[in-house]
C-alpha cells in the first residue's frame, strides 16, 4: 500500500503538501475571517499573468509570478483605497486582465508551452527541488511577518477604523497582508494552479474557524487540516490516476461538507 | 495657556457634492461633557470622524488639544456607532480591549497595558468576562467591551457615537454613573438623536444640523426641562432656531 512512497516525486510531492499547507493555515486564516476569499481569487488568477512573463523571458515561472503577482495585489488595494472604484468590479477586471497578460505572453513566445496546464490546474508530482526551496523559502518569509505584524493583521481585520483611530496606518497593513496573500499564492501555483487554488486557501481555515476562536489555534489547525487533506487528495489521485490539484480541491471540499454536518 | 480639547473653526465638509457640514466653529474644553444631538443625517457621526481625524475638512481648522488630531491619536478614546465586523470573528473581550492599547509598529503590549484593559473592563462591569469570544456576548455586553477598549487608552478625549443604542435598559444609570465618575478626568463627547435621554446627564449640548445651531450650557438652552425636550425637537423638525435661543 505504501510503496508509492518509495518514489521520489511522491516524497517531492508530501513535502510540498506540507510547505503549501502552511501558507494556507498563516495567509487563509486572514483570508477568511477578513472575508477577502474572492479577492484572493482574482490576485491567483493575475498571477497566471506572472507565469506568462517567465516563459517570455525563459526565467523559472513560479519566480516570475512572484513579483508580478504582489504588483497586481498592490493595484487591486489602490484600486480599492485611492480610485474609488468598488471592490467587486475591481476583482472582475484584475482576474481576466491577469490571465489574458498571462496568455499573450505565451503567445508572444514562439513555440509550445509544454507544462502550461499545470500551472492553470496544479501538478503537485511535477514539483522539483527548486520549486521546494522557492515554496520553502517563501514559507519562511510569510511565517515571519505574520508574526512580526500579527497585531496589526488582527486589528485591521476585526475593525479598520477602529485601528485607524489608534493611529495604525491601515492603508500600509492591508497592502502589506494583499502582498502575503500574492506570495501564499505563488507557493501553491505549482500544486494545484492557479485556478483551483484559491480552494486551498480558503477551505481548511474555514473548516478549522467552525471549531475555535482562537486566531492561532486557527491557524495551527488549518495548517494540520491542510497536510491531512492535500495528503489524502494526493493519494486519491495517484491511486484512481486522476489529475492531484482537482482531486484535493474536492477532497477539501467534502472535508467541508462534513465538517459542516458534525459542527451542526 | 492650556488648549482646549476640541477647537472647530469654520469646519465645511461635503461629501458626493452633497453639503454634511457648514461652517461649524465649536470649542469643546479639557473637562466638558457634551452632547451632539440633531436628526440622522444632520452631520453628527461626520463631525465625531472629523474630530478623529479620519475625514478632512474641505474648508476650516481643527485643532484637538492644540495639535492636528493625527498627533493627538494618544489622546482620544472612541466608540463607533455600531458593529460593523463578523460577531463571529475569531477574538476575546481581553484582546478586544487590548486594541485601544495599541501604540505603534512592531511594539508589543506590555503588563502595564494589560493592567489598564484589566481596569477599563472592571469600569464596564465586564472583567469576569475577559475570556469570552465577542461571539458570546449579548448586544449590551459587546457595547460595554467597546466602551472599555475606548476608557482602556486612558483618552483625555472620549468620543462615543450613540453610546445608547445597543445598551440594555438596565445598564443605562450605570453608564450614566460611569460618565459621572469619568468626566473629572476627560472631555466627554456623545452623539445621540435622543434629546431627551441625555440632557438630564451632560452639562453642555451642541445642537447640530448641517449648521450648528446652539452650543453652551444646557440650562441655557431652554428655560426648564420641559423647553430642553421641546427646543431641539424643534429645531430638528423645523430647521430654524427656537425662539428660546440666541441664534449662533
Amino acid at each position: 500500500m505504501l510503496e508509492f512512497l518509495q518514489y521520489e516525486f511522491m516524497q517531492r510531492a508530501f513535502l510540498a503538501a506540507v510547505l503549501v499547507s502552511v501558507a494556507c493555515g498563516a495567509v487563509g486564516t486572514y483570508v477568511v475571517i477578513k472575508r477577502i476569499v474572492s479577492l484572493s481569487g482574482a490576485i491567483s488568477h493575475a498571477a497566471f499573468g506572472g507565469v506568462g512573463l517567465g516563459y517570455f523571458f525563459s526565467l523559472n515561472p513560479v519566480i516570475a509570478a512572484i513579483p508580478f503577482s504582489i504588483l497586481a495585489a498592490l493595484s487591486i488595494g489602490f484600486a480599492r483605497d485611492k480610485m474609488k472604484i468598488s471592490e467587486d468590479t475591481a476583482i472582475g477586471i484584475l482576474w481576466s486582465v491577469g490571465m489574458a497578460l498571462g496568455i499573450i505572453f505565451i503567445n508572444l513566445k514562439s513555440g509550445y508551452a509544454p507544462d502550461l496546464f499545470s500551472y492553470l490546474f496544479g501538478s503537485i508530482l511535477t514539483v522539483s527541488t527548486t520549486d521546494l526551496y522557492i515554496m520553502l523559502v517563501l514559507d519562511v518569509i510569510i511565517i515571519f511577518l505574520v508574526y512580526l505584524f500579527r497585531r496589526e493583521f488582527l486589528a485591521v481585520s476585526f475593525d479598520e477604523e477602529f485601528s485607524k483611530v489608534v493611529g495604525l496606518n491601515s492603508t500600509y497593513i492591508n497592502m502589506l497582508l494583499l502582498a502575503l496573500i500574492a506570495l501564499s499564492i505563488v507557493v501553491l501555483i505549482k500544486v494545484v494552479g492557479v485556478i483551483l487554488l484559491i480552494a486551498l486557501l480558503a477551505i481548511p481555515a474555514a473548516i478549522a474557524k467552525q471549531y475555535t476562536y482562537d486566531i492561532r489555534k486557527l491557524m495551527i489547525l488549518s495548517t494540520i487540516l491542510g497536510v491531512i487533506l492535500t495528503s489524502l487528495g494526493l493519494i486519491l489521485s495517484f491511486i484512481f490516476n486522476l489529475s492531484s490539484g482537482a482531486t484535493i480541491v474536492l477532497v477539501m471540499a467534502v472535508a467541508f461538507l462534513l465538517s459542516y454536518y458534525i459542527q451542526d | 495657556m492650556k488648549s482646549a480639547a476640541v477647537e472647530l473653526r469654520n469646519v465645511s465638509f461635503s461629501y458626493n457634492h452633497q453639503l454634511i457640514l457648514k461652517d461649524v466653529t465649536l470649542t469643546i474644553q479639557e473637562n466638558d461633557f457634551m452632547a451632539i444631538i440633531g436628526p440622522n443625517g444632520g452631520g453628527k457621526s461626520t463631525l465625531l470622524k472629523i474630530i478623529l481625524g479620519l475625514l478632512k475638512p474641505d474648508e476650516g481648522d481643527v485643532r484637538i488639544f492644540g495639535c492636528i488630531p493625527q498627533k493627538a491619536r494618544d489622546k482620544i478614546g472612541y466608540l463607533p456607532q455600531k458593529f460593523i465586523f463578523d460577531p463571529d470573528f475569531p477574538i476575546n473581550v481581553m484582546e478586544t480591549v487590548m486594541m485601544g492599547r495599541y501604540h505603534g509598529l512592531l511594539k508589543k503590549y506590555s503588563k502595564k497595558d494589560e493592567k489598564k484593559a484589566k481596569q477599563a473592563l472592571k469600569d464596564v462591569n465586564m472583567l469576569d468576562y475577559e475570556d469570552r469570544q465577542i461571539s458570546r456576548l449579548s448586544g449590551g455586553q459587546m457595547q460595554r467591551v467597546l466602551i472599555a477598549r475606548a476608557l482602556a487608552r486612558e483618552p483625555k478625549l472620549l468620543l462615543m457615537d450613540e453610546p445608547m443604542a445597543s445598551i440594555d435598559p438596565e445598564m443605562q444609570n450605570s453608564f450614566y454613573q460611569l460618565m459621572a465618575r469619568l468626566k473629572n478626568k476627560m472631555a466627554i463627547v456623545l452623539v445621540s438623536h435622543d434629546v431627551g435621554a441625555v440632557s438630564v446627564h451632560v452639562d453642555k449640548i451642541a445642537c447640530l444640523n448641517q449648521k450648528l445651531f446652539y452650543h453652551g450650557p444646557v440650562e441655557n438652552a431652554a428655560e426648564g426641562l420641559e423647553e430642553v425636550y421641546k427646543c431641539p425637537i424643534e429645531l430638528i423638525s423645523h430647521g430654524i432656531p427656537h425662539r428660546m435661543l440666541r441664534e449662533h
